[in-house]
């Protein structure tokens, strides 16, 4: 039974850091917002496995959070979002599949070493949920330099914050008020982005983040 | 006693080969049909590549002026290693003579000699498509082949060892639930595809010279020669089959030692897996449309991802 939770664990964790590499490698917006609401899928999975292998009901309800909120209400609302700013065929022409995806295999790669070292004396899910939890945050933040699109740097944000997710319920006793005020504090940041990505487009006529470059007169 | 487990061994290795032989060609005969089926066409009968083999092999072999010695012995090359590495493969038994002597290794490098002296032959004559031809298949090698190698990474991590019997074996026995393996069964299809010459990466039906790869190099070969490369290509797609049904679908392999009618109900088993296995690429490369050639890096990619992330998840769930 216990070699049976810690698979099942394992394999949860796994398809994410998977779906996470899977998002780098969308260049269609459409589909990359449908890849992130499975990740919240997948991880709301997880975080409900570690509710029950734990025995901590209020995990539940955390799923039920990632669940409701990051694979339906904000994966439907940048959906409407990039339809209204018409950019919801746009292909991402400056990301370069291939070297992005073998960077990214190199920071899940860094991530299982350096967590491995370090946890050496804590618990096996803890170890192995951070393990994977850091790939996942790296590879959010490797989707954010990437990407020239803004909506696709939401995406890369919120992907990150589901690492943070998978890394505080692996940890176990990690209080509940913090893991509502992370969702809360992320709802609300998705609001704000969703408000500056309509004011950056008023502007520049555009939501690559590379016309603001331009206009602060910066080079590349 | 010794004599007879040899002679045991031996005779199951010869029917195995001969099996594998024969079988080939009708595994093409059957995707060819359900395709042309499910596109509402009648479809050439089952045993049409057969009539084409032999058909071909009876007719003059033509080759151009400028071909070196390399041209001709290359199809018996191809069609030698892979037959080779085909017999490697547990089938419908595991107890095979040779594979004591070979491992899953083994047969990534027959297959790679294989393709290493068709590129040269498709290079030797000098016509541009054979060049092209030869310049894309090196081009799909170089992404499928390490690839490959991961996947095989990843079994080997999971069974502990890359003898196949003794994989088929672990895996009847049972490994738990493994998303590494998952991964390789992914990754192992989608380099299957690539090197089989299948839908997404080039079309084996056709002959239009700005898409196709396998077609390209041979176009110079006729007569018994084109009819060695056809039945070598053939066995390769049963090999591949076979491959993944001997690592992820073992079930009803016969072990080594058993009863005659056990290896018959293995044998059987068996034609029924690659039967099914027959019709998934049919359905699939229904469904699926061709990739631009400069797409197969990315689909190739994800193939060699697939794998590597299989090895690191199983690095971490054993280091625990």
């Amino acid at each position: 039974m216990d070699k049976l939770a810690f698979d099942v664990a394992h394999f949860l964790a796994g398809s994410l850091v998977l779906v996470s590499l899977m998002l780098l490698y969308q260049d269609r917006l459409s589909a990359l917002l449908n890849v992130f609401a499975f990740q919240a899928v997948v991880l709301a999975l997880s975080v409900a496995w570690q509710a029950y292998v734990q025995d901590a009901p209020h995990l539940y309800l955390t799923a039920a959070i990632a669940l409701s909120v990051k694979a339906i209400i904000i994966p439907v609302a940048l959906h409407r979002m990039i339809r209204r700013l018409g950019i919801h065929r746009e292909v991402e022409t400056a990301v370069n599949i291939g070297p992005t995806m073998l960077g990214g295999l190199g920071l899940v790669a860094l991530s299982m070493v350096v967590i491995l070292r370090v946890t050496a004396e804590a618990d096996m899910y803890a170890r192995e949920d951070l393990a994977f939890a850091l790939s996942v945050v790296l590879l959010g933040l490797l989707m954010m330099v990437t990407r020239r699109n803004a909506v696709s740097q939401v995406v890369g944000f919120m992907s990150l914050e589901n690492g943070l997710i998978l890394a505080a319920t692996g940890a176990k006793g990690m209080p509940f008020v913090v893991e509502i005020s992370v969702a809360f504090s992320v709802l609300v940041a998705f609001i704000v982005i969703g408000v500056f990505l309509f004011r950056i487009r008023e502007r520049f006529d555009s939501v690559d983040l590379q016309a603001m470059d331009d206009f602060r007169g910066e080079r590349r | 006693m010794i004599d007879m487990l040899l002679i045991n061994g031996f005779s199951i290795q010869i029917s195995q080969m001969l099996l594998v032989l024969l079988f080939s060609p009708l595994l093409t005969g059957l995707v060819r049909k359900v395709k042309a089926r499910l596109l509402r066409r009648q479809g050439p009968p089952l045993l049409q590549p057969y009539r084409d083999l032999i058909r071909l092999a009876r007719k003059e072999a033509v080759v151009a002026e400028s071909a070196s010695w390399l041209f001709r012995i290359v199809p018996y090359i191809v069609f030698a290693a892979t037959w080779v590495a085909a017999a490697l493969i547990p089938t419908f038994a595991t107890g095979l003579l040779f594979s004591w002597s070979a491992d899953l290794i083994v047969i990534i490098a027959l297959l790679g000699s294989a393709r290493f002296f068709l590129a040269l032959a498709g290079m030797d004559v000098g016509t541009s498509f054979g060049g092209i031809g030869s310049s894309r298949e090196a081009m799909i090698a170089t992404l499928a082949e390490p690839a490959l190698i991961m996947i095989v990474f990843t079994i080997a991590l999971v069974a502990g060892s890359t003898q196949l019997s003794t994989v088929a074996n672990i895996m009847l026995a049972g490994v738990g639930l493994r998303v590494s393996l998952g991964m390789a069964l992914f990754a192992l299809v989608i380099v299957a595809l690539a090197e089989n010459a299948r839908m997404p990466v080039d079309n084996p039906a056709t002959h239009l010279e700005l898409t196709m790869v396998h077609e390209a190099m041979v176009l110079e070969y006729s007569g018994r020669h084109l009819a060695l490369l056809e039945l070598a290509s053939a066995i390769k797609l049963l090999l591949y089959c076979s491959l993944i049904a001997c690592v992820f679908v073992p079930w009803g392999l016969a072990p080594a030692g058993a009863p005659l009618h056990v290896h018959l109900i293995g044998a059987a088993v068996y034609i029924g897996k690659i039967g099914i296995a027959g019709c998934l690429l049919a359905i699939f490369e229904t469904l699926i449309a061709k990739m631009r050639v400069f797409r197969v890096p990315d689909f190739l990619g994800a193939a060699l991802m697939l794998g590597f992330l299989g090895t690191l998840l199983l690095f971490v769930s054993r280091s625990l």
